[in-house]
Parts: C-alpha cells; structure tokens; sequence
C-alpha cells in the first residue's frame, strides 16, 4: 500500500528519490575524493622514507631578511659539492641530492619520452625501494658521472621486452647508460610514477639536463630523535658554506606531514559540510513533500481511522513511506555515487577513488535517518487528524 | 447493545459554544434497524460520529455491548472499530489507487489477519455483494451504486455487530438507491445492527424504527414494526433490473 501510494505521484515521489539520491551520491564523490587525496599524500610522504630532512634551494619564508640580500637575486645554486659536505655531520647518515628532468631514452630501435632522475646510492634506503634485478647506483664519491643507470619497470618493458635489460645499454641523449639494476617499486614519487624512471648518477644528470643547481638534497638521519639535530646541522654547513647567506630552506618531514595535516583536516570538514548541506536540502523536501501528501491524503487518513486503524499506524505509514523514498534514493546514490567514482578514476588515474567503506556505510545511514527525521512532523500531523474533519474534509 | 445517557458534544467556533449534541439518551438493541433523521445541523450526524467512536462526547455515557466506551483509551478505541464497527459514508470513502478486492481487505490489513484468511474473507464479502467480476476493478472504473457496494463490502468484511451508515444513497440515483438500502437490509435481516442517517424521508421510512433530532436532541423516537420487509419491486437477491 504504502508503495502504491509513493507510485500515485511519480513526480513527486521521482524528485524526492532524486534529491536524496544526489546527496548521497555526493557524499560518496566528495569523501572518496577526500579519502583518494589523504592516501596519495599519505602515500607520497611514505615513499619519502622516515627520518628525513629536505633541503630546498631558496628561501621560502619572507619573514626575517636577510640583510643585505638585493631583491629580485636568483637564489644560489644548490649544488653537488653542497650534498657532499652534508656528510660531514654525524646526525646525518644518507645524502641523496636529487636532479630531474626529462628525456629521449632510446635502445635499439625504441625510444621513449622518461623522466630522468639524478641522485646517489643513498636513496634506495632513504626511499625504502625494491630492485627486481640488479643492483642500485654504486656508493662513492658524487661528482663521478659512471655511465650505468638504474630503469623502472615500464621502461624495462618498453624498450627491452623480452630481451634481459641487466647489461644492456640505454642512451639518454647524447650519452650512454648500462643499465645495472631494475626497480621492483610501484608507485609515485614527487609525482612520477617509479616506474617510468631512468635513474642515473646525479653528476651525470645534471651534465645531461644541462642544470647547474640541485632539485633537492634528501637527508637521511639515523633516528627520529635526531632529526632536529640533523637539521641544524645541515643549516649552519650550508650557511657556512654560502658566505653566511640562508638562502636554503631546510624542512622536516614532520613539518610537512603536520602541515598537510591540517590542510587535509580542513578539506574533509569541509567536504562533510558540503555532503551535509546537500542532504538538509534533501531533508527539507522529504517534509515538504510529505506535507504535501498528508493534506492531498487527509479523506484516506480519516477513512483509516474509521477502519480501525490507530494513531500509531497512520505515523508508521507515513514515517515507512518516508523512509522508504529515502532508502531508494539513498541505494540509487549509492549507484550514482560508485559509478562516478570509476568515471572520475579513468579521468584522474593518479588517485585511487575506491570509496571508504565508512562512507558507503554512513552515506546512505544518514540519508534514512534524514528521511524518517523529515517524515516525523508530516507523519505526526497525520495521526493528530480529527477523523470527523478527514472525512469531510474530501 | 447500545446505550446512550446524557450525551452531550460541544463545538467552540469562535467565542460561542454550539452544542451539537444536548443530552441524547438512545438505546438500541442488538438487530435493531433505526434511521435517524432531522435538518441538517440537527446533531444526527455528530451523534453517528460518536456512536462510531470518531468523535469522543464532551459529557455523558456511551456503553456498547455492555462496556462503556468513552473511558476507552485510543488503542482500545480503534480495536473496537475495527471489529465490532462498520461505516459507510455519502462520499464512498474508497482508496483511489487500490482496487475493490483491495478496498475490502483494507480493514483486514489493518487487523493483522493472516493473508489466507483474508483472501477467503475478501472472496466471500464480494460474493455477498455481487462484486465478484468486478473485484479487480478500481473505484474510477466502477459507477455510484457498485461503488457503494464495495463500500459496504469494506464495512461488513470484518463482521461486525454495527453497520453505521452517513446518508449511504445521498450521491446516487433511484435504481442505485433501490439496490443499496435492499443489500443494507439484507445483512440487517442476517443478524447486523443497522443505523442509518439520512436527510431523505423516503429512506427513514423504511426503517424498524425512526429517530428525529431536533438542535442536539432526540425529538421523536417511533417503532414500525412493519417496515423494513422487502417491498414490492425490490427483490435483493434478483438481479439487476433490466
């Protein structure tokens, strides 16, 4: 009974689901992106290993000047001599200086655009990366450009095929890599995918890229404890070493991760609110449109009382017709929200949108509970109607 | 079976007090066939609104099968209605969207009673009403006298001990009017309690017994013991005149 009565006013009905069905299907888009955004990020500063200090070239705080600084200089270079003095401190166990760009990589008669990626041994520890085959880059001195390099697996795949890729040799432009070793790692680093990259000795890198500063230097320090330790450190060699200009910013992991912390915070609170308006939208036309019914039904409201029905029954009716629009809507969300999700994956490969099973769970959970909370005035004003007036009332 | 003592039901429209109902004392027997008439705004159909318990009386005792009623709260209230009561309205009452099958079973559905028995129950109310060809039917398909007839087939589905009906042939024509009050007084002469309000002395008439309201009273109250037989022309049990 109660669906027929929901099937008498299809529009009504049809935009009620809708309006639910749009929450809820928003809800689950919005959380996933939230969810998809926290776990690359998440993911990201994994990658980047425990215990490490980043330093940057250039200063990224404005707040206090550096004295006689001339506005509009370039920063210093960030440079390999730099990474290698880094050693010195005994807070510091790994120095991987990194330089990336791009390039033609070309075997036999194949030939890829890759991202090239210069740095030293010390990043595989730092980075906590698997190799397939092989070895990493040789541990020595920094400025040595040896000719071997280090493949992801898609290049691997790309330029060798079936043919053993160990031993084989790549040229990057102008110069040729034997390749030594094959990454086992998926996934991404500073927003390239591991598995594209050509890893070669950051001399020979910045020699490739024709850079004369560093991307970055990574700092590995033994423990968590001395990690401050490790960046005061790093300052006062780069200080020392820069004519007693800070012109490097040196950051913590635990900075980062607190600062995108908060960012993140932010962002899922405000997601919430935006799924949670939507579903008040939804909630005050659940009431409107049950108040609609109550008045258009009051002769069948009197009718049943006449027939013996009690107060009790005529709320459950109106309270299950509400929280049955609601529950349809919330499933067709479900539906909508799930579908959109695997469209936005193929748009935005880099993000894994699988929903959070909270969310499947509370998506629609708060939907019903929307329902029956909007049904409850109309249902209530349903069972307070004087039969005698109902009946007349036709 | 029905008692009424010093009934009373008082309206407030705006400062003034409208007694609708002014002191009825009414007593009715089990089987008994009583019309009750009188101007509109007497009271007569207030009185079948609280006989029917879909009005509670301001003041006075209303004791039905010998338990008095009015001190009943909302749960028993509805059960009594349910079971022992039966209405038919002016205006049919059926529910638009459900067929005549479904229209009889409301008052099942409502009691809770187990799908078979109530299907076996359907069957039989419809048969007794000649609905059967037309049990799938919905009340827009149907004309003002088999609309009535699912109506009473509603009211009478659950067995009840009363069938109270509000000016039951008011919105049909003669022939309809002629078939429903015979198939009324056919479940009258089977056992069921009858009460019927209506404005139209041709109906009253033909009641065991008539009672006038007059401004919330009960003016006359008379007994024809002859009336209520079949009258010539209408036969119930025959089929529709040709």
């Amino acid at each position: 009974m109660v669906r027929r009565a929901a099937l008498r006013h299809p529009a009504r009905s049809g935009l009620l689901v809708l309006s639910v069905a749009v929450g809820v299907a928003a809800v689950i888009v919005l959380a996933s992106l939230g969810e998809g955004a926290r776990r690359y990020i998440g993911d990201e500063f994994a990658s980047l290993g425990t215990h490490l200090v980043l330093v940057l070239p250039g200063r990224a705080e404005t707040a206090g000047g550096i004295p006689g600084m001339i506005g509009g200089q370039t920063p210093r270079d960030l440079t390999i001599a730099d990474a290698t003095a880094l050693r010195r401190s005994s807070a510091v166990r790994e120095v991987a200086p990194v330089a990336v760009g791009e390039a033609l990589v070309l075997h036999g008669g194949r030939s890829r655009q890759s991202a090239i990626f210069g740095t030293s041994a010390d990043l595989l520890p730092l980075r906590h990366w698997k190799m397939a085959q092989g070895r990493f880059l040789a541990p020595g001195d920094l400025e040595r450009a040896a000719a071997e390099c280090v493949i992801g697996a898609r290049v691997q795949r790309e330029l060798f095929g079936s043919e053993p890729a160990l031993g084989g040799w790549l040229r990057v432009g102008d110069r040729r890599f034997r390749v030594v070793g094959v990454l086992a790692t998926e996934g991404r680093s500073i927003g390239i995918d591991v598995q594209d990259l050509v890893i070669v000795p950051v001399a020979a890198a910045m020699q490739l890229l024709n850079s004369s500063s560093l991307f970055r230097i990574m700092v590995g320090a033994p423990s968590r404890e001395s990690m401050e330790r490790a960046k005061r450190d790093v300052e006062a060699i780069l200080v020392a070493r820069h004519q007693g200009e800070r012109d490097v910013t040196v950051i913590t992991q635990d900075a980062v991760l607190k600062t995108f912390d908060r960012i993140l915070r932010a962002v899922t609170l405000a997601i919430a609110g935006i799924g949670g308006v939507s579903l008040v939208v939804a909630g005050v036309l659940i009431t409107n449109v049950m108040l609609v019914a109550v008045s258009q039904r009051t002769a069948e409201i009197g009718l049943l009382v006449a027939l013996g029905a009690t107060r009790g029954r005529i709320l459950g009716l109106f309270l299950g017709e509400a929280g049955a629009l609601a529950l349809v809507g919330a499933l067709a969300g479900l539906a909508v929200g799930i579908a959109s999700n695997l469209g936005l994956e193929q748009a935005l490969p880099q993000l894994d949108l699988t929903p959070p099973l909270w969310v499947l769970a509370a998506g629609p959970a708060v939907a019903l509970g929307t329902g029956l909370l909007a049904g409850a005035a109309p249902a209530r004003r349903a069972a307070a109607l004087d039969p005698v007036v109902a009946l007349r009332g036709s | 079976m029905i008692e009424l003592r010093g009934i009373e039901r008082h309206f407030h429209v705006g400062d003034q007090e409208v007694h609708a109902l002014d002191g009825v004392d009414l007593a009715i027997g089990a089987g008994d066939y009583v019309s009750v008439m009188g101007p509109s705004g007497s009271g007569k159909s207030t009185l079948l609104n609280v006989l029917g318990l879909l009005d509670r009386p301001t003041g006075g005792r209303y004791r039905l099968e010998g338990r008095d009623i009015t001190t009943l709260d909302e749960q028993d209230q509805a059960r009594t209605r349910r079971e022992r009561i039966g209405f038919v309205f002016q205006a049919f009452h059926l529910v638009q969207y459900l067929t005549a099958a479904e229209n009889v079973e409301l008052p099942l559905v409502l009691g809770g009673m187990a799908v078979v028995e109530r299907r076996a129950r359907v069957t039989a109310a419809l048969e007794e009403l000649g609905l059967t060809a037309r049990a799938a039917h919905r009340p827009e398909e149907l004309s003002g006298g088999p609309r009535q007839r699912v109506a009473i087939a509603r009211a009478t589905v659950t067995h009840p001990a009363i069938l109270l009906a509000d000016e039951p042939t008011g919105n049909l024509d003669r022939r309809s009017t002629a078939d429903v009050m015979g198939r009324l007084e056919r479940l009258w002469r089977a056992g069921l309690t009858l009460i019927v309000v209506t404005h139209d002395p041709e109906i009253g008439d033909r009641a065991r017994r008539r009672v006038r309201m007059v401004d919330g009273r009960v003016a006359s109250d008379e007994s024809n013991p002859a009336a209520g037989d079949p009258s010539p022309g209408i036969d119930p049990a025959a089929p529709f005149p040709a």
